[in-house]
């Protein structure tokens, strides 16, 4: 038994704390928001050499972790400062995808995002797909060595600014079918892409993704032909597990705050958190950070593990943060009062993006019922 | 016992559909239902204001010497469940249901016949200056100072105040002020009508967390304000104050914006696709619905139970702060449904500060920004005195404290 963090992990979070609180304050986040591409090359850059990403992948795939640790490690922290920059999209997502199922060529593209230089988007959900991940609708069809998508993809997160595109798309079967699934790694200038862009409401951009008789090399197929399902649902198990991990960290950050402003804010000449009814509420809310913290753990240590365990953790997590975040998110509002609302209040930010948080991978419903199905099977 | 409106009520009830039908403009509707993804702006409220007042249900709680109704507080309940579940704008209730009642009370003759009619014809827009940065909760504790003049004929004002929704449309402000620091808190506060054309003052905007411009802060600088503009006595206001407050939590319980935000949940719950299937039929996501429309009728019931015996002449008491309550834990829940009901796309940012560039954001279902609502309201359960201020009181009143 050992919940201590090892030596490289522990200092990849003190340096990546220490860099956060001094270079993306509330002000800085704010202007990243407001700009137009919602991303500071600048923050990616020096993360990367921070070795943020690098952190994100294997040593197999040119990395140094990649495993379920560390990237809790890494996503605390970054929940913690309320990043908005995709590192989820561009590594764990898209990169991580190309990494697992690539072939040489494709491989090579790791090299590049572990060092900073390329944006990736994986383009997967769709207007009715909801959470499922297997109800692709969006179609790849053989034209002699070529293939042809059409489709639509449905709030691809980072998509303008990706340099390539995964896209997903069925090559047999039917919406709701596990097989018949393929990947796709596509330059996201190749013809017959339109991205439509906009922000989102907890900083950062995405898009629809319109395929329109998009065609491309047989080659730019990652893995087999009809067989990505296995390698989706592992990387959204992964990418579940640095979204809870954020959601943590940004709770951390919402707890302390509250926590500071109740023994600071006075009211009836008394600080606020000097009344019970308020105290009370702090207290829960501290008794649901440890549960948090614990149920972090719990998918983070089984990303490893057979596919149901790693699946049941992941959906039992991720119920759970879904709860306990929104419960923080709302009730640290609370506490504050009026404050709390306004946009330049750290909070805001912080609470929006515990909230959407849920609206990722599945949400807390979604992940109970999957509970329950892994849990009869 | 009878739960169902009067031959009388159902009439008047009739009335004021067939005038929303036909009055209502559909551009309004829209904007209040969120389907165009825009707010209302001043002229669209101020139009509203128009076509009540040439209807005379502008003031329905006015009297009818000031160009009111008189309406008891049934019809006024009718009316506000028919305008909700319409999507009618709301009545922007700072001159009209606020100051009116006060100065009906406690204002002067010349005061009612300066104002009164300034404020039907849309002459002015009024907004309230009470919350300031250090007396929230506690907002007998405010310290915007008001000094006279040596000649007497002014107040110098100083100070700041906070959360004055809309006051960026506003030309007046009516303010809580202090005119004696050395009395007991409640004691030294007036009741003070300010214009907010006044040298001195200056109003910078509040962003919300939404991206909403909607509430902001004033801050006074030697302002003079005419001793004239004092309501009732000086050192009197905070009873002009609390008896302004009865009168900001009517239809304090929201039921006809719960119904029409329900009625919204449904539809994008049958128009959204969980697991190949109409999320409706979900039993999780369709169990979740009606608890909150089991909760929602028994407070409909209980908001008729109060709004009865007042319209028979009893004084709600602690009944409007736990309506309140639970009426704000209702709508935050309607709201969380609906942003939980549209899955993804909670995410896009709809907003006036991406005004220009929302033509292109995604929305298959017509829901709106869904999710921008839900942390906007979160505002319902902290303003007009928070849920805790409101527990504090019906503990205290029925504990006999």
């Amino acid at each position: 038994m050992n919940f201590e963090l090892t030596e490289e992990r522990q200092m990849l979070q003190d340096s990546l704390r220490r860099f956060l609180r001094e270079r993306y304050d509330t002000a800085t986040r704010n202007a990243i928001i407001d700009s137009d591409t919602g991303i500071s090359a600048d923050i990616w850059a020096q993360l990367a050499e921070l070795g943020v990403i690098g952190a994100l992948f294997t040593e197999e795939q040119g990395g140094f972790g990649g495993k379920g640790f560390d990237l809790a490690v890494v996503f605390e922290e970054l929940g913690r400062a309320g990043v908005v920059e995709p590192f989820l999209d561009t590594a764990v997502l898209a990169g991580g995808l190309v990494a697992d199922l690539g072939d040489e060529s494709q491989q090579s593209l790791v090299e590049e995002i572990i060092g900073g230089t390329c944006q990736m988007a994986f383009a997967h959900g769709e207007p009715t797909s909801r959470y499922d991940l297997n109800r692709v609708q969006a179609t790849a069809k053989a034209d002699g060595d070529n293939i042809v998508l059409n489709g639509h993809k449905a709030v691809v997160i980072n998509a303008e600014a990706a340099d390539h595109l995964v896209i997903s798309a069925r090559e047999s079967g039917q919406p709701g079918d596990d097989t018949g699934i393929s990947l796709f790694l596509v330059p996201s200038g190749t013809k017959g892409i339109t991205i439509q862009g906009y922000a989102l409401l907890a900083g950062g951009r995405a898009a629809e993704v319109m395929l329109d008789d998009v065609t491309i090399p047989a080659t730019a197929r990652l893995g087999k032909a009809g067989e990505a399902f296995a390698a989706i649902e592992a990387r959204i198990a992964a990418a579940s597990i640095a979204q809870c991990a954020e959601t943590l960290g940004a709770m951390e950050t919402a707890t302390t705050l509250t926590k500071d402003y109740l023994m600071t804010r006075k009211q009836f000449g008394r600080p606020i958190g000097t009344f019970q009814a308020l105290a009370h509420r702090m207290s829960d809310l501290l008794i649901e950070m440890e549960q948090a913290r614990s149920a972090v753990i719990n998918a983070a240590g089984h990303l490893e593990a057979d596919r149901n365990t790693r699946e049941a953790n992941v959906s039992a997590t991720k119920n759970l943060m879904g709860r306990a975040g929104r419960l923080v998110a709302e009730d640290s509002i609370q506490m504050h009062g009026g404050i709390a609302m306004t946009q330049e209040y750290e909070l805001a930010h912080i609470a929006k993006r515990i909230v959407m948080g849920d609206h990722r991978f599945g949400d807390t419903d979604y992940h109970l019922e999957r509970f329950i199905d892994l849990s009869a099977a | 016992m009878d739960l169902s409106y009067t031959a009388e009520e159902k009439a008047f009830r009739d009335e004021v559909r067939s005038f929303l039908a036909e009055k209502l403009p559909k551009d309004l509707q829209d904007k209040v239902s969120g389907s165009d993804g825009e707010g209302l702006t001043k002229a669209d409220m101020e139009r509203w204001h128009a076509i009540l007042n040439d209807q005379g249900w502008l003031v329905p709680n006015w009297p009818k010497k000031y160009g009111g109704a008189e309406w008891n507080a049934v019809q006024k309940h009718i009316f506000e469940e028919e305008a909700g579940a319409a999507n009618a704008p709301r009545i922007v209730p700072f001159g009209f249901s606020m100051l009116a009642p006060v100065l009906h009370k406690f204002g002067s003759q010349e005061q009612n016949d300066y104002w009164l009619p300034r404020m039907l014809n849309g002459d002015d827009w009024w907004c309230q200056g009470y919350s300031e940065p250090g007396a929230g909760s506690d907002l007998a504790s405010l310290k915007t100072s008001a000094v006279k003049n040596e000649a007497g004929t002014h107040y110098i004002v100083n100070g700041q105040k906070t959360w004055t929704t809309l006051g960026q449309h506003a030309n007046m402000i009516f303010c809580l002020v202090r005119t004696d620091k050395d009395a007991k808190q409640q004691e030294g506060i007036s009741f003070l009508l300010i214009d907010m054309d006044t040298p001195g003052i200056e109003v910078r905007p509040i962003i919300l967390l939404d991206g909403s411009p909607e509430v902001n802060e004033v801050w006074f600088t030697d302002v003079e304000v005419p001793v004239e503009n004092l309501v009732g006595e000086e050192n009197k206001g905070w009873t002009y104050a609390k008896y302004l407050l009865t009168h900001e939590r009517t239809n304090i319980a929201g039921v006809g914006v719960s119904k029409a935000g329900l009625a919204t949940v449904k539809r994008l719950a049958k128009s959204e696709m969980s697991n190949g299937k109409p999320l409706i039929q979900n039993p999780h996501f369709a169990a979740r619905v009606a608890q909150v429309e089991i909760d929602l009728k028994a407070m409909a019931t209980t908001n008729l139970r109060i709004i009865s015996k007042a319209a028979g002449g009893g004084t709600p008491g602690i009944e409007a702060s736990m309506l309140k309550v639970k009426g704000t834990i209702i709508r935050q829940a309607i709201n969380d449904l609906a942003r939980r009901a549209v899955g993804a796309y909670a995410m896009p940012f709809a907003s006036e500060a991406v005004e220009g560039s929302n033509a292109g954001l995604p929305d298959p279902l017509g829901a709106g920004p869904v999710a921008a609502q839900y942390f906007n309201n979160r505002k319902l359960s902290i303003f007009g005195g928070s849920n805790e201020i409101q527990r504090g009181i019906i503990a205290k009143v029925s504990m006999g404290g």
